[in-house]
């Protein structure tokens, strides 16, 4: 296997250990999920060799920057972008010359993204002749993020891009982050505590606890999965893949259809999703509650025909429920008492409603 | 205005002043980055001896440097193996001298520069294939120039000050070692006020004119050192 990064690091230092075996795939994102503490900075660091471990092997698409003997490749020879938390842009250049800096220190023959592109992908052209200390912190990282795109990089890691941002610059600088996602065909590590991130921006989930790995695998099957605790509380949610199969204008109503059925999405005024597109929904396990007949008179519009799969107990007096609707996994969170009223259990057949989608990439 | 000996004492001040900062600058820039950037022991040691001549009387300083590099001293052990003879009460003896006298005034203000940096712009410019050299250039001195601007001229400035030093070490020959400082000491030992007046101005219009400069084209905390 050629592509993507296989990654074992071993690390011992001021009471933190830090021992993980990753296999992270080649394209989409990857989300190292963590509580502070938990090593997923540090991983990101041990992959652009900011950070040195004794025992250690990398192998970037087939590249092996450091092995368990001598190679120890520098930051400055690994072929990556790096985005900080803090934008860290040079404060003695302007914009330009900012994007300009990484660019011109990559051989020509190598670069396949040109300034103009990063500068387009992150809507920052009219920024271009002005001093970092003068950008607001959102326009401040969508440089950063500009800057180490346009060395071409084999690799982007970002580390908690968002973090030193309010939800307004948040809002304002993920749509740049899944227009990253959907249109580079590198691996990109995402470093973030935040579960809305990982449902918006990751195709791939590796979960981190006091430096070991927790689980990795496809971030919907980590997200539902109820041995794990991205699986419950308050913000445990399934993803949905779905194809857009038509329209209702008159209800503003979008038709989205994926292996359990099909799925009504409303939509607000101009922001018609093409047809044939394919969304990915976010579908909140507190919106999803279980009915054993269908109802045709519910003002919910999305009933889908399920399978209870497993069952496992929440905070107290609630339960989270997996459900299996036509092979995708939902989760629904109701209250024991209900579990206990249906008698639910593997295997029972029963109809989600769906009270609220949210449409995340 | 000024005697041919009042300008052959500031031309000498002046080509002793500039040569020591040009040193300094030399030399301060990778003692001041080790200084910042080592977790080395040594670096209390190394950054007290660097501070030394700030609290010492320079004619303590001044009476070691003499003797250091005199006939039977290490340094004067040195020169004569090298066939150079000895330093003190000459040019380069006072050069050295001043080098020694006026080093903190040079490297604490790089340093500082150097720390406020922090790891960040460094580490940015490695993931953005800078080498480290390349790095040094073109990041961090163009960060670090307030901290270089202090530096010269404090270096400068201290150098055309000092005068303890200068009579240990240098004495007092004109055109080898009287600078503007001895200078007016002669004047006024020989009671010649009028003089001492003239050039004891030139060196107040000065020191303030260099200060004035600093102050004005180098605010402090008006740029942050990386957004």
């Amino acid at each position: 296997m050629s592509h993507g990064v296989q990654a074992r690091f071993q690390l011992d230092y001021r009471g933190f250990s830090l021992d993980v075996d990753l296999v992270l795939p080649g394209t989409g994102v990857t989300a190292l999920f963590g509580h502070s503490g938990s090593g997923k900075t540090t991983v990101l660091r041990l992959i652009a060799g900011l950070e040195k471990s004794a025992h250690g092997h990398l192998e970037v698409n087939g590249e092996v920057w450091q092995d368990g003997k001598r190679l120890f490749l520098p930051t400055h020879q690994r072929n990556l972008g790096y985005v900080f938390q803090e934008a860290s842009l040079f404060a003695h250049l302007n914009v330009q010359r900012n994007l300009a800096y990484g660019m011109n220190r990559v051989p020509p023959a190598q670069r396949q993204v040109s300034l103009d592109q990063a500068v387009e992908l992150l809507g920052i052209g009219h920024l271009l002749q002005r001093l970092p200390e003068t950008l607001s912190g959102g326009e401040r990282q969508r440089v950063a993020m500009a800057r180490a795109l346009a060395t071409s990089p084999q690799i982007l890691l970002m580390d908690e891009p968002l973090a030193a941002l309010d939800l307004k610059r948040k809002e304002e600088i993920l749509p740049y982050l899944q227009r990253l996602h959907d249109e580079l065909k590198i691996p990109i590590v995402y470093v973030t505590h935040s579960p809305d991130e990982v449902a918006r921006l990751a195709d791939h989930l590796v979960l981190l606890d006091a430096g070991r790995v927790v689980a990795q695998g496809r971030t919907g099957d980590l997200l539902t999965r109820l041995d794990l605790p991205m699986a419950h509380g308050d913000a445990a949610s399934a993803l949905v893949t779905a194809r857009i199969s038509g329209h209702d204008a008159a209800y503003h109503l979008a038709h989205a259809e994926f292996a359990g059925g099909h799925i009504s999405l409303t939509q607000g005024v101009g922001t018609a999703l093409p047809l044939g597109s394919t969304v990915r929904l976010r579908v909140q396990a507190r919106d999803v509650s279980l009915t054993l007949d269908h109802h045709r008179a519910t003002s919910i519009l999305n009933v889908l025909p399920v399978t209870v799969t497993d069952l496992s107990p929440d905070s107290p007096g609630q339960v989270m429920v997996g459900l299996d609707a036509g092979g995708t996994r939902l989760l629904a969170r109701i209250t024991t008492k209900s579990a206990d009223a249906l008698a639910l259990a593997p295997g029972k057949a029963a109809f989600a409603q769906v009270k609220g989608v949210a449409v995340v990439g | 205005m000024l005697s041919d000996a009042d300008l052959g004492a500031i031309a000498l001040t002046v080509k002793l002043a500039g040569l020591v900062t040009l040193i300094l600058l030399l030399v301060g820039t990778p003692l001041a980055w080790w200084l910042a950037r080592t977790r080395s022991w040594l670096k209390g040691p190394v950054g007290a001896v660097v501070a030394l001549p700030i609290v010492l009387p320079p004619s303590v300083l001044g009476f070691y440097l003499l003797v250091g590099m005199g006939p039977n001293g290490p340094i004067g052990q040195f020169t004569q193996s090298l066939g150079l003879g000895v330093l003190p009460f000459t040019f380069w003896g006072l050069l050295v001298a001043s080098v020694f006298y006026s080093l903190p005034f040079v490297v604490q203000p790089i340093q500082n520069a150097f720390e406020a940096l922090g790891d960040r712009p460094m580490e940015a410019a490695a993931t953005l294939r800078a080498s480290p050299l390349d790095t040094f250039f073109s990041v961090v001195l163009p960060l670090a120039k307030p901290g270089y601007l202090t530096a010269t001229v404090m270096g400068f400035a201290h150098t055309v000050g000092e005068f303890g030093v200068v009579l240990m070490v240098g004495g007092n020959i004109p055109n080898q070692t009287r600078v503007v400082s001895v200078q007016i000491y002669d004047h006024v030992e020989a009671i010649e006020y009028a003089d001492a007046h003239r050039l004891a101005a030139v060196m107040l219009a000065f020191s303030f004119t260099v200060l004035l400069a600093l102050y004005v084209l180098n605010p402090t905390g008006r740029r942050k050192v990386a957004a």
